[in-house]
């Protein structure tokens, strides 16, 4: 395409359908416009009481005891637990929980829901009051005696590797896939994925860069923080409303640490502000529901903002150092990443994900990854948006765009000479399928941001290319059909980025029909069957898919019905365009609308099911422009324009992708320049505000334009690759490489904050 | 036979081979096949009669959630990788 073809929030789409692509009025619109819509803090039942959640002032320590007496005695309190009173587990500690992207043992889940001998982070709960009305139970929460050994604590990776750094836990040993060492240590997990003959790779480089970086523990930074609601009938069933990616996981995992059998608990999912990968872990849940079972009410937990950031799931921080080697004529021969990741208090980091993409937009015959899960004295850290995979395309595309200034070659050049293609084999083993990462990167290179002339001081254009996995799942959804020719879909996936429409249109499309006409509804986890998170850039992809397939049983029940009405063998009959049809007699013919008002004297309702678990294939690029101008003053990094590309595969509603692609640049320009967990030297997170946690407001960011690539996945029926999550990837490193371009300083640490620019230019 | 891609720090069990070829039609009968090869793998995988939690398996470059019964063909590629997320320990 020429480069005056482009408009802003550009579709280079490759293939027209009727309802897919289109950009229909959302179906939850009104309700989300209006203030309607129901969140988990809005929940309200009958008798409902509130509980609140004691949580530990050190970083790390011992718990010697727990008085709980004068708690128990107060006015208005109704209930107060500690790990102590939860049910004794049915399945042992080391038991794997799924929780969304990630997953964990369950000794470690009920640790960090109660913590019972030790506490690992400051804000890990410890104990839980429940009082009507939340002030007091709030109140209360002060006459809980806890006495505490503190101990030493580690808050990053390189200081709890060291050798004598203070111990986590002290029967966690480091397992190498499946074997377990000897040594007690804070490194949980260490593993090394190999391609080729790496020394020969770097004595075939010409020129060899490498550097070593380090990233702070950023939040998601969603808006609604974590709550949950939870009723202990007598009977033994338990509720839980709360807000949730995952309701399924979440209904297990509290089943899981409460002792329960799945079937016990319903969960339903409220709307939803903002995930982002933070929300799969039952935080609440089974404390809530512990409450209730000793008060015999609904309680509700709504965490405060600085609970919510001292006490939930943050992505980690990281120490990561990166090899590259290029022949002068720019053919990358060798890489090499050493990727230690902060897990936060119990194993389980992203660093798995980071060593899967930390090489992959990009075919290099010799690699070598080494990556480390590390336990560190902060909480546990969560999914948060392509885990992983930002931190490792910092290091990457920053030593890449350094290469592409030594050998004095454009940078999407450099990028297009070695890009991973169909075919290409990534480090970590598998063998690349029809991608579309040389799509995004020409239509970075031919979009007129990236010809524009750049005027005035101080100023750069930075650009990189970010990969992620995608992920894929379980999904069940049910189409019933309507007498008036409306359908009622029923799924189990959470919506957060507005899945509902894209899934809704997808069954639009098989059945010919509006996507208005489809009504769309998540319901709860009796109602559906399992359905795994809204993680992974999944749920347009394997809800969409589900949607596909139930459609496509609502149709042959359809043609049943109309062979039935006329007599004829449904072999002679089609479906078309919301119409069914005799193959050969152009008398026979019938709207959906029509042959649905003739279901209940045909043979009674029709509903078309779907339960399936596709492969998610080939994953997703996404690459960025972006211009910025950096007070050589004060480090003070201003962003003047942005330019966000990335392949979708199709975008069904492409509104809600470029809301997609916008979302994640604008939290990949807060966690360039101003996120982090600022940390005291005791292990306290000191800014645990929004006021002082800088997530961008409007005024930090510029309109974001927006490329959608359509680069059809080879197995969905649509095409579709799911946009979630790889538009966060390249943000900060192009940040960071057009801060060079501007100031001329490499940066090595995020966020680039005003003191962090200034030092590396006092360095220079 | 497919070829099963050895993780490195599990090349010391195959004297140092970074790909065996392997008979089987699913992935339970590869690790059982690897595993008379190759004394300790199984043990290394599997627990429970199930691919270990931390560990996942792709098979021609698609990560499986069906675990042993995932099929595997004469022409595939089985590779053992860490976990995304991994939670071991």
């Amino acid at each position: 395409m020429a480069i005056k073809d482009y408009e802003p929030n550009m579709v280079l789409a490759t293939k027209k359908f009727d309802v897919v692509g289109t950009r229909p009025v959302r179906h939850d619109g009104t309700d989300k416009v209006t203030g309607r819509a129901q969140y988990g803090a809005d929940f309200t039942a009958t008798g409902l009481i509130y509980g609140a959640i004691l949580r530990s002032p050190h970083a790390h320590a011992r718990i010697k005891s727990i008085d709980t007496s004068k708690a128990k005695s107060a006015a208005g309190i109704l209930a107060v637990v500690t790990a102590k009173d939860f049910p004794k587990l049915t399945a042992s500690r080391d038991e794997y929980v799924q929780l969304g992207e990630l997953n964990t043992r369950l000794g470690y889940l009920r640790d960090n829901i109660l913590a019972d001998d030790k506490v690992l982070y400051k804000g890990q709960p410890v104990a839980a009051v429940a009082a009507a009305n939340a002030h007091v139970a709030h109140e209360a929460l002060s006459l809980i005696k806890v006495e505490y050994e503190v101990l030493p604590s580690v808050l990053t990776a390189p200081e709890a590797m060291k050798g004598n750094a203070a111990i986590l836990h002290d029967h966690l040993k480091t397992e190498e896939l499946g074997e377990q060492t000897d040594k007690v240590s804070n490194v949980a997990q260490h593993f090394q994925h190999v391609l080729g003959d790496l020394e020969k790779g770097l004595a075939d480089a010409e020129v060899v860069i490498e550097r070593e970086f380090n990233t702070a523990t950023v939040h998601q930074g969603y808006i609604e923080p974590h709550n949950a609601t939870a009723f202990w009938n007598k009977d033994g069933k338990v509720t839980i409303w709360c807000s949730t990616q995952g309701p399924f996981e979440v209904r297990d995992a509290s089943a899981a640490s409460l002792g329960l059998d799945i079937a016990s608990i319903k969960l339903v999912p409220m709307e939803i502000g903002g995930g982002f990968g933070g929300k799969f872990e039952p935080f609440g849940a089974p404390v809530a529901a512990m409450l209730s079972k000793i008060t015999g009410k609904p309680v509700k937990i709504v965490m405060t903002r600085a609970e919510d950031l001292q006490g939930t799931g943050p992505t980690p921080g990281s120490n990561m150092k990166v090899k590259m080697g290029v022949t002068k004529n720019g053919k990358f021969t060798a890489a090499q990443a050493h990727l230690a990741f902060e897990a936060g208090a119990f194993p389980g980091s992203p660093v798995g994900a980071a060593a899967m993409t930390v090489f992959a937009v990009y075919d290099i015959p010799n690699v070598v990854v080494d990556g480390y899960d590390v336990v560190v004295n902060k909480p546990k850290s969560g999914a948060y948006r392509a885990p992983g995979a930002t931190q490792a395309a910092f290091a990457v595309e920053t030593v890449v765009d350094e290469i592409a200034e030594k050998l004095g070659i454009d940078p999407i050049e450099l990028r297009l000479m070695n890009a991973a293609k169909e075919g290409t084999r990534r480090a970590d083993g598998p063998v690349n399928p029809r991608i579309g990462c040389v799509e995004v990167m020409e239509a970075m290179r031919d979009h007129p941001h990236y010809k524009a002339p750049l005027e005035g001081k101080n100023k750069g254009r930075g650009v990189a290319v970010g990969f992620w996995i995608n992920g894929a799942g379980e999904s069940a959804l049910t189409l019933r059909v309507n007498s008036d020719g409306s359908v009622t879909l029923s799924e189990g996936s959470a919506d957060i980025g507005g899945t509902r429409t894209s899934v809704a249109m997808q069954a639009a499309e098989v059945l010919g029909v509006p996507a208005e006409s489809i009504s769309p509804q998540v319901v709860d986890t009796d109602s559906v069957g399992y359905t795994s998170g809204t993680g992974g850039s999944s749920v347009t992809f394997k809800a969409g898919w589900a949607a596909y397939e139930a459609a496509n049983d609502v149709k042959a029940q359809l043609i049943e019905r109309a062979s039935k009405i006329w007599e004829v063998d449904a072999g002679t009959l089609e479906y078309g365009k919301g119409e069914i049809k005799s193959k050969s007699d152009p008398e026979l013919k019938l709207t959906f609308k029509e042959l649905a008002g003739q279901l209940n004297s045909t043979g009674g309702p029709v509903v078309g099911s779907s339960n399936l678990m596709p492969p998610a294939i080939g994953g997703a690029y996404a690459g960025c422009i972006v211009d910025v101008e950096v007070d050589p003053d004060t480090g003070k990094t201003t962003i003047e324009r942005f330019t966000m590309v990335q392949d979708a595969g199709k975008a069904i509603h492409p509104s809600y992708v470029e809301g997609q692609l916008q979302g994640g640049s604008v939290q990949g320009i807060g966690w360039a320049l101003n996120e982090e967990y600022y940390m005291s030297d005791e292990g306290g997170m000191m800014n645990s505000s929004l006021l002082d946690y800088r997530i961008p407001v409007s005024l930090d960011v510029p309109m974001i334009d927006t490329v959608i690539v359509e680069v059809a996945s080879p197995t969905h029926p649509f095409g579709v690759r799911g946009v979630g999550e790889v538009n966060l990837v390249p943000p900060p490193a192009a940040i960071a490489n057009g801060i060079y371009r501007a100031l001329g300083v490499r940066m090595e640490v995020l966020p680039m904050k005003p003191a962090s620019v200034m030092e590396a230019v006092w360095k220079k | 036979m497919a070829t099963v891609h050895i993780p490195s720090l599990m090349q010391k069990m195959t004297d140092g081979k970074q790909t065996v070829e392997v008979e089987g039609s699913t992935v339970r009968r590869i690790i059982d096949n690897l595993d008379e090869a190759y004394p300790g793998m199984k043990e290394r995988l599997v627990a429970d009669n199930k691919v270990k939690p931390n560990i996942s398996v792709a098979v021609d470059g698609v990560v499986t959630s069906m675990g042993m019964l995932e099929k595997v063909r004469e022409e595939s590629e089985v590779f053992f990788l860490p976990a995304i997320g991994g939670g071991a320990g």
